[in-house]
C-alpha cells in the first residue's frame, strides 16, 4: 500500500530498509546520530530545548522518503486540478513538509491533530494512504471523507485525525476540547492544534488560548508561518508577527519548520510541557512554495527571488538529502532512485484513485443527521433521484 | 425619492428613476434630454465603478477587508488603493468579527464604512457583530446612536464547484433580523445602482454580490452616478399564468425556464425582489393577484429560506385569488455538496417542472 514509510519500515521491506541492508547498515539504523538544528530555538517563557537532536539513519531516510512522496503528490495534485480532475478549492503543501514529518516523529496515535484546509500532507503522515487522499480530491467513493470533503475536508479517525477546517481559524477551539478530552482521560496525550499566520489575527485563538491556559490543557498551538495568508504578507496583518509569543501567558517556542529535526525536537519538547503544565505555541517557520490556492500564481505578492533563495537554501527535503550524504547513510543515486519510486507509487495511486466510482447520489442526503430525511430530489438530467432513508 | 437617503448626495438628480423598473415608477420618472454614457462591463467591474463613485462622492466613505488594498480575490476593489489612498482604502487583517465591530464604530462616528467581507460563508464569525450590534443600534440607544453608514458587501453562491465554504446563500438568516437591509442584485447595471443606494441608505446594509456572476454577466452600465430604490421589486419578464419571484443570480435560471414554459404555451411573469428585507410586498402581490400563481426559487436550503417568508406572506394576502399551491425551488435542505452540486441547485428543469405542475394544478 502506497502509504507513509516509517511505521511500515520494520516491517516489511520499504526502500529505507532495503537501502540500510545493501549497505550492510541494517543494524546500525537505529544508532544513534546526532545532528545540531539549523538555528537555535527562540523561547518565550520558557527555557528552550537543547538543539542537539538524536536520530538516525532509519529515521533520516524515512524523512526524505515521506517528504518526497508528499511533495510528489501535492505536484500531482496541481497537475489533476489543471486537467479538472479536482475540482472545489485546493490548496498544496509542498514546502512546509517538515513540519509534518517531525511532528509525526515526535508523537503517537493517540496524540491529536487538527488542522486548517492546507491539509493533504497531515492527513499522508497520521497514516492515510494516497489513494484515500486522491480519491478525495477527485470526489470519489474511496475518498477518506467517502468523497464528500474534498481537498479542505481529509478526515482519519483511527490517525488521530480530526481534519481540515474550512473556516480560518474554527479548528483551534475545537482543538482544545479535544485536549480536554484527553486530560480527562489521563492517557498522556496531547492534541496539535495547526493554524496559519494569517489565522492567527482570528479572535476565536485568543478565546481557545485562554481557556486552554485556564484549565492547564495539553494543548499544543502549532502556527505554521508559512509568512503570508492568502496575498497578505504577515507584517500587513499582525502588530507583532512573533507568533510564538502572542500567547502572552502561554510560553512558546519559534522553530525553523524547514528543519524536520527541529520540528521533531520542539514537538517533543511541547508534548511533555504539555502533559505536564498545559498550552504552549510552536511558532514553525516555514514556506509554502505553491500560491494560496490553485486560483492564486503566488507571484504577485512575493518575488520569484524569494520563492528560489528559500528553495535553494532552506529546503526540507535538500536538507536531509546532504544529511544522508553527509552521514553516508546512501549514494546520490539511491536517493535519486527513491524518489523515482515515491513517482511511480503516486501514479499508481492516481490511477487507481480514478478508477473508483463516484460517490452514491444518495450521499447527497447522507450524514446530515444520524438518519436520513428521506429526502427526494430531481437530478439535473431529470432523472429521478429517489432516497428514502431510515 | 432614493437620493435623498444620503448626506449632501445631490449630483445624481432622476437619473437614478431612468435606470429603476421598467414596470414601476416610470411613468413618473423624468427622461434626461442626453442619455448617459455607458459602457459594456462585467458585474466586478460595476461594483468596482459604484466603490469608485462612493469613494469620490463622499469623503469620509472607507473601503476595508481582507486584501482589498489589493483588489480583493474578484478583483472588486481594483485601483482604489492607488486612486483614494491607504487610509480610506486598507487591508484588514483576518478576523472578520472584527472587521464587522469596526465598521460599526466607523460609522457610528457618522462615516460611510463599506466592508468585505470575502466570501459570504466567512460572515459567521460576524453574524453576532450584525445580529446585536449593528441592527440594533439604534433603536437600543432611542435613536441616539446608528451605524447606518455601515455597508457590508460580500459574494454569495454557487460558482459551479466551490464546495462546501465557497458557495453558500445565507441571506434568509440576515432576513430575520430587523434593523438591517439585505439587497442582492441581479446584473451589472443593478449591481452598479444598488450598490450605491445600499452604500448611501441611512441603514446598515447587508449587501450579497452573486459570484458566479462576477465576469459572466456583463451589461450595458451608465458609466455616471445613478442609484437604484431599494425596497422596490422589478417585474423583468410580463406574464399571465404564473408568477416566478427570485434574486441575484437566480434570475437568469428563472428567466431561462420562463422561456422554456414559454415554448409549451404557459405564459410566465418573473420578479427580481432586490432588496429582501424590508421588500416590496406590493409587487408580488399585485403580480400574483394577476397569474394566481407562485414560484419562488432561490440557492439557499428550502427550509427556512426567504422563500418560506415569501410564500406565507402571499397566501395571507392573496389566499383566495391562488390556484395552486405555492411552489419552492430551492436548494436542498442538506450541506452545500461538492461533487453533487448539480443536484442540491435549484435548477432551470426543476424550476420547469414546478411551473408544468403548478399551472397544471
Ligand atoms: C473565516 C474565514 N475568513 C476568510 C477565509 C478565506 N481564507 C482562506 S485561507 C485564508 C488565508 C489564511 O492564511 P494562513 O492562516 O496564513 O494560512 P495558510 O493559507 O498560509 O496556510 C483566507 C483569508 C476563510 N477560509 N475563513
Ligand atoms: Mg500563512
Amino acid at each position: 500500500m502506497a502509504q507513509l514509510t516509517r511505521r511500515a519500515a520494520a516491517l516489511n521491506k520499504s526502500l529505507p530498509a532495503a537501502i540500510l541492508a545493501a549497505r550492510g547498515l541494517a543494524t546500525a539504523s537505529t544508532s544513534p546520530i546526532t545532528v545540531e538544528t539549523s538555528l537555535p530555538f527562540t523561547a518565550h517563557k520558557i527555557d528552550p530545548p537543547s538543539r542537539s537532536v538524536e536520530t538516525s539513519s532509519q529515521e533520516l531516510l524515512t524523512f526524505f522518503r515521506d517528504m518526497a512522496l508528499m511533495r510528489r503528490m501535492e505536484i500531482a495534485a496541481d497537475s489533476l486540478y489543471k486537467a479538472k480532475l479536482i475540482r472545489g478549492f485546493c490548496h498544496l503543501y509542498d514546502g512546509q513538509e517538515a513540519v509534518c514529518v517531525g511532528m509525526e516523529a515526535a508523537i503517537n496515535r493517540k496524540d491529536c491533530i487538527i488542522t486548517a484546509y492546507r491539509d493533504h500532507c497531515i492527513f499522508l503522515g497520521r497514516g492515510g494512504t494516497l489513494l484515500e487522499a486522491f480519491a478525495e480530491l477527485m470526489g470519489r467513493k474511496d475518498g477518506c471523507s467517502k468523497g464528500k470533503g474534498g481537498s479542505m475536508h481529509f478526515y482519519k479517525k483511527e490517525g488521530g485525525f480530526y481534519g481540515g477546517h474550512g473556516i480560518v481559524g474554527a479548528q483551534v477551539p475545537l482543538g482544545c476540547g479535544l485536549a480536554f478530552a484527553q486530560k480527562y482521560s489521563k492517557d498522556e496525550s496531547v492534541t496539535f492544534a495547526m493554524y496559519g499566520d494569517g489565522a492567527a489575527n482570528q479572535g476565536q485563538l485568543f478565546e481557545a488560548l485562554n481557556m486552554a491556559a485556564l484549565w492547564d490543557l495539553p494543548a499544543i498551538l502549532v502556527c505554521e508561518n508559512n509568512h503570508y495568508g492568502m496575498g497578505t504578507a504577515e507584517w500587513r496583518a499582525a502588530k507583532s508577527p512573533a507568533y510564538y509569543k502572542r500567547g502572552d501567558y502561554v510560553p512558546g517556542l519559534k522553530v525553523d519548520g524547514m528543519d524536520a529535526l527541529a520540528v521533531k525536537q520542539a514537538c517533543k519538547f511541547a508534548k511533555e510541557h504539555a502533559l505536564k503544565n498545559g498550552p504552549i505555541i510552536l511558532e514553525m517557520d516555514t514556506y509554502r512554495y505553491h500560491g494560496h490556492s490553485m486560483s492564486d500564481p503566488g507571484s504577485t505578492y512575493r518575488t520569484r527571488d524569494e520563492i528560489s533563495g528559500v528553495r535553494q537554501e532552506r529546503d526540507p527535503i535538500e536538507r536531509i538529502r546532504k544529511l544522508v550524504l553527509a552521514h553516508d547513510i546512501a549514494t546520490e543515486k539511491e536517493l535519486k532512485d527513491t524518489e523515482k519510486e515515491v513517482r511511480k507509487e503516486v501514479d499508481e495511486a492516481i490511477a487507481q484513485a480514478k478508477e473508483s466510482p463516484m460517490p452514491d447520489p444518495s450521499e447527497l442526503f447522507t450524514n446530515v443527521y444520524v438518519k436520513g430525511l428521506g429526502t427526494e430530489s430531481f437530478g439535473a438530467d431529470r432523472k429521478e433521484v429517489r432516497t428514502v432513508l431510515p | 425619492m432614493a437620493c435623498t437617503t444620503g448626506r449632501g448626495i445631490t449630483r445624481i438628480g432622476n437619473f437614478s428613476r431612468i435606470w429603476s423598473s421598467p414596470c414601476r415608477g416610470l411613468q413618473t420618472a423624468v427622461h434626461d434630454q442626453s442619455p448617459p454614457q455607458t459602457k459594456s462591463v462585467n458585474l466586478f467591474s460595476a461594483v468596482n465603478q459604484a466603490l469608485h463613485i462612493a469613494l469620490d462622492t463622499d469623503p469620509r466613505a472607507y473601503v476595508f477587508g481582507e486584501d482589498v488594498g489589493f483588489g480583493g480575490v474578484f478583483r472588486c476593489t481594483t485601483g482604489l488603493a492607488d486612486q483614494f489612498g491607504k487610509r480610506r482604502v486598507f487591508n484588514t487583517p483576518l478576523c472578520e468579527q472584527g472587521i464587522v465591530g469596526f465598521a460599526i464604530g466607523l460609522a457610528a462616528m457618522g462615516n460611510r464604512a463599506i466592508a468585505e467581507i470575502q466570501f459570504a460563508d466567512y460572515i459567521f464569525p460576524a453574524f453576532d457583530q450584525i445580529v446585536n450590534e449593528a441592527a440594533k443600534f439604534r433603536y437600543r440607544s432611542g435613536n441616539q446612536f446608528n451605524c447606518g453608514g455601515l455597508t457590508i458587501r460580500t459574494p454569495y453562491g454557487a460558482v459551479g464547484h466551490g464546495g462546501h465554504y465557497h458557495s453558500q446563500s445565507p441571506e434568509a438568516f440576515f432576513c430575520h433580523v430587523p434593523g438591517i437591509k439585505v439587497v442582492i442584485p441581479r446584473s451589472p447595471r443593478q449591481a452598479k445602482g444598488l450598490l450605491l443606494s445600499s452604500i448611501r441608505d441611512p441603514n446598515p446594509v447587508v449587501f450579497l454580490e452573486p459570484k458566479w456572476l462576477y465576469r459572466l454577466a456583463v451589461e450595458e452600465v451608465p458609466e455616471q452616478d445613478y442609484m437604484l430604490p431599494l425596497s422596490e421589486a422589478e417585474v423583468i419578464r410580463e406574464g399571465s399564468d404564473i408568477t416566478l419571484v427570485g434574486w441575484g443570480a437566480q434570475l437568469s435560471v428563472m428567466e431561462q425556464a420562463c422561456m422554456d414554459a414559454e415554448k409549451e404555451g404557459i405564459s410566465c411573469e418573473l420578479v427580481d425582489l432586490k432588496t429582501l428585507i424590508p421588500w416590496d410586498k406590493e409587487t408580488v402581490e399585485a403580480s400574483v393577484n394577476k397569474t394566481g400563481r407562485l414560484l419562488v426559487s432561490h440557492e439557499a436550503p428550502v427550509t427556512g429560506g426567504f422563500g418560506a417568508e415569501i410564500s406565507a406572506s402571499v397566501v395571507e394576502r392573496c389566499f383566495t385569488r391562488l390556484e395552486a399551491p405555492v411552489a419552492r425551488v430551492c436548494g436542498l435542505d442538506t450541506p452545500f455538496p461538492l461533487v453533487f452540486e448539480p443536484f442540491y441547485m435549484p435548477t432551470k428543469n426543476k424550476i420547469l417542472d414546478a411551473i408544468k405542475s403548478t399551472v397544471k394544478y
